[in-house]
């Protein structure tokens, strides 16, 4: 925690909020992509230290959020079936499916198991043959490299019961579809750091290029956040358009070379739904044609469960960025951690949830509060 | 022809001895010779005390003393289910007792007498058995209290973890002492006797099979005695919570719905050791809603906040005390932290279990 404890400063985080204001000259809307970003901002109050011409959107970069209905009532098909143990990381059981979750189905007596990486499916793979492991699979292309090697590793150990759902999405169609989104207001974007890490930072210039829009590359720590926004904004009032690296600790231009050379062999590109916004074309990843005997949609013949969204969730529209979570008229009322119509609601890392957990019922009530304890 | 005398059978005991069942069986919780068995060898020896030993339906207790000179009784009760049984730093017997123990010393009691029920599943080794038994006398003589009436049932295998124990308490709360959200004030000072989060990550980091660089130890200790130490210091102590289940998110929100009044607290003064930091950082969790077992929480009037912490300083397990935040008159029913880097978020109360992040 001591590398992490120095990105949380206090006097260098006001000194590059003031920075900020010094050269934001207009208003300016920014888009952080990852839902590990948004998190992170609302949890520290990074916004509230941002002058008032600088607008954050929340982007679509939770993977638990915009995984599409059908996987989630997908999953729930598997499973329930006798002899599965379904593993699942622990913020997928409580998003909700057409009418249940994985707790519910956990609780009807499914197998169902939180596990913290695939190979721990692997593992339990090996130790039950007698029965069909099946692992959830989804997440943007941080979590592809794991999930690829085990399934490497399945085919190496001749696991014949260990199967995957697969539900992968990739960060750069989405920025593409946002900026080609009628009613757009997104001017820059904060490139989810993590995501570059193991896909470095090539993908972007031809996106920075087409759409005239910066793209930098940032990180988590508030400290990490708030340089990635400077960059951001002295790029935008320079009227320049570039991908630049404000993660350089963590992301290389080339990214994790190993890890895309297995994400190709095990994964093939796939136009995806992402969960309250539509398909958006080659946006995810399936399994390779040379892995398809892994893939549980297959195995279990699940392919043509479909599902309806709830009429009330407005989660697309937070997830593009057109409406805050407060403004949602669900908010808080239909839609609660308890009771969440979306995954926005659910996950760590969504927005809706996100806001609901930090008090941000209105929106002044919190950027109001002050604190005089000594 | 004489006829041979009978038997005696007064100083008969079954010549079939609990070493032949390593397990515990169905019958152990029939009420017959083998409960009574189950009862001699691991029970009776590990809590031994004359209130205890006479075996009776119940056990009547002499508190007119105490009550005579002013003292109340306080009563609690708490169950215990915990996988796995034992843990880096503590066992479920340590938190049988400890758990009750504090929840009176919450009240400013100081515990006298436990009850105690077993839960057994079938099929627990006799020897497990032993042990759990064994840390809760032990627990029991550290925390000064007597186990003076007890149950054990078995329930059938794959109906229970190995274990489950309830406890209850009676304990006596000295005159004059009278803790309640009624006498929290705005200007109040809240304080946190030591390190946040031990206890909840100690027990994921060995359910999980999780290892982190350093171990992570159960906090699990009887506040009774620090409790005293500051009550002597300032007998005006507003109100005291230990912060088990929910961690300290849920009780700092509970106090300040149950009085009405605000509170906030200061992110860089929560004492949360590095390897817990770390890991909840790592699994995507809160260590402000991580449990904790050895651990309290104390709002006292900011006049007395100093020599509250100085008691506490002194005291085994108040070392590490800490003040983290005041009670306002601000933003009633809500806790508000500020953040290390100067902004404000509130504390939400957990929902229920937390659940690990994906990445």
């Amino acid at each position: 925690m001591k590398h992490l404890a120095e990105y949380r400063d206090g006097d260098t985080a006001r000194r590059l909020a003031a920075e900020i204001g010094r050269i934001v000259t207009r208003p300016w809307a920014l888009m952080e992509v990852c839902g590990g970003q948004t998190h992170s901002i609302i949890r520290n109050g990074v916004d509230q230290l941002l002058p008032p011409e600088v607008e954050l959107i929340h982007g679509p970069g939770c993977p638990v959020c915009v995984t599409p209905l059908e996987t989630i009532d997908r999953a729930l098909a598997i499973a329930a079936r006798p002899g599965v143990i379904f593993c699942s990381f622990g913020d997928m059981l409580r998003v909700p499916g057409s009418r249940d979750n994985l707790f519910a189905v956990k609780a009807r007596g499914a197998d169902v198991r939180v596990v913290y990486s695939p190979l721990d499916a692997i593992a339990l793979a090996k130790a039950h043959p007698d029965r069909e492991v099946v692992f959830l699979a989804i997440g943007f292309e941080t979590t592809a490299p794991a999930n690829a090697m085990a399934v490497k590793l399945a085919r190496q150990h001749g696991l014949a019961n260990f199967s995957m759902l697969v539900s992968h999405v990739l960060v750069p169609p989405a920025i593409e579809a946002i900026m080609r989104s009628p009613g757009n207001r997104v001017s820059a974007f904060l490139a989810a750091g993590h995501v570059c890490s193991v896909m470095g930072t090539w993908q972007y210039p031809p996106l920075a290029e087409r759409f005239r829009v910066p793209i930098v590359v940032t990180g988590f720590e508030p400290l990490d956040l708030l340089e990635g926004i400077r960059r951001t904004v002295a790029q935008l009032e320079a009227g320049r358009h570039e991908v630049e690296n404000a993660y350089a600790r963590v992301v290389t231009e080339r990214g994790n070379e190993a890890a895309q050379r297995v994400i190709a062999e095990v994964f093939a590109p796939v136009d995806r739904a992402w969960r309250g916004i539509g398909v958006i074309p080659d946006s995810g990843w399936r399994l390779a044609d040379a892995y398809r005997d892994f893939d549980a949609e297959i195995r279990f013949a699940v392919g043509d469960v479909t599902a309806v969204e709830s009429p009330l969730c407005h989660s697309g529209e937070v997830l593009k960025g057109t409406l805050k979570p407060n403004q949602c008229p669900a908010f808080g009322r239909e839609c609660t951690p308890r009771t969440p119509l979306g995954a926005t609601m659910v996950s760590s890392e969504g927005a809706c949830a996100a806001y609901y957990h930090a008090g941000r019922f209105v929106e002044p009530a919190i950027a109001g509060a002050t604190h005089d304890a000594s | 022809m004489t006829r041979p005398d009978p038997p005696d059978m007064s100083r008969f005991t079954c010549p079939a001895p609990l070493a032949d069942y390593p397990h515990v069986v169905l019958g152990h919780g029939g009420g017959g010779i083998l409960s009574r068995d189950l009862i001699e060898h691991v029970f009776l020896p590990a809590f031994t005390n004359p209130l205890l030993d006479r075996l009776g339906d119940s056990t009547v207790v002499d508190l007119t003393a105490d009550l005579a000179a002013g003292g109340r009784l306080v009563l609690s009760t708490d169950s215990y289910v915990v996988r796995p049984l034992f843990f880096p730093g503590g066992s479920i017997g340590d938190l049988a007792v400890n758990g009750t123990v504090n929840d009176l010393a919450m009240s400013g009691g100081r515990p006298r007498y436990l009850t105690a029920a077993f839960i057994i599943e079938e099929g627990l080794p006799i020897e497990t058995l032993g042990d759990v038994v064994t840390r809760v006398g032990r627990a029991a003589a550290v925390a000064g209290v007597q186990i003076v009436t007890g149950d054990t049932k078995v329930v059938e295998r794959g109906h229970g973890d190995g274990v489950y124990i309830t406890t209850a308490g009676v304990g006596i709360v000295p005159p004059g002492v009278r803790l309640g959200p009624d006498a929290v004030r705005p200007g109040d000072v809240v304080i946190a006797s030591g390190t946040l989060g031990d206890h909840g990550m100690a027990i994921m980091s060995v359910r999980e099979g999780l290892a982190f660089e350093a171990e992570i130890m159960s906090d699990s200790a009887p506040l009774h005695g620090l409790v005293a130490a500051m009550l002597a210091a300032c007998p005006t102590i507003r109100l005291l919570r230990d912060p088990t289940r929910g961690g300290v998110a849920t009780s700092l929100g509970e106090i300040a719905v149950a009085t009405n009044l605000g509170i906030e607290i200061d992110e860089p003064s929560l004492p949360i050791r590095p390897v817990v930091a770390a890991a909840c950082e790592l699994l995507g969790l809160d260590p402000l809603q991580v449990a904790n077992e050895g651990k309290l929480l104390a709002i006292v009037p900011e006049a007395s906040a100093a020599a509250v912490l100085a008691a506490m300083h002194g005291h085994e397990h108040g070392r590490d005390a800490v003040a983290i935040g005041r009670v306002v008159d601000r933003h009633p029913r809500r806790v508000v932290m500020r953040t290390a880097i100067g902004a404000t978020r509130i504390v939400p109360m957990p929902l229920g279990e937390q659940l690990p992040r994906i990445c």
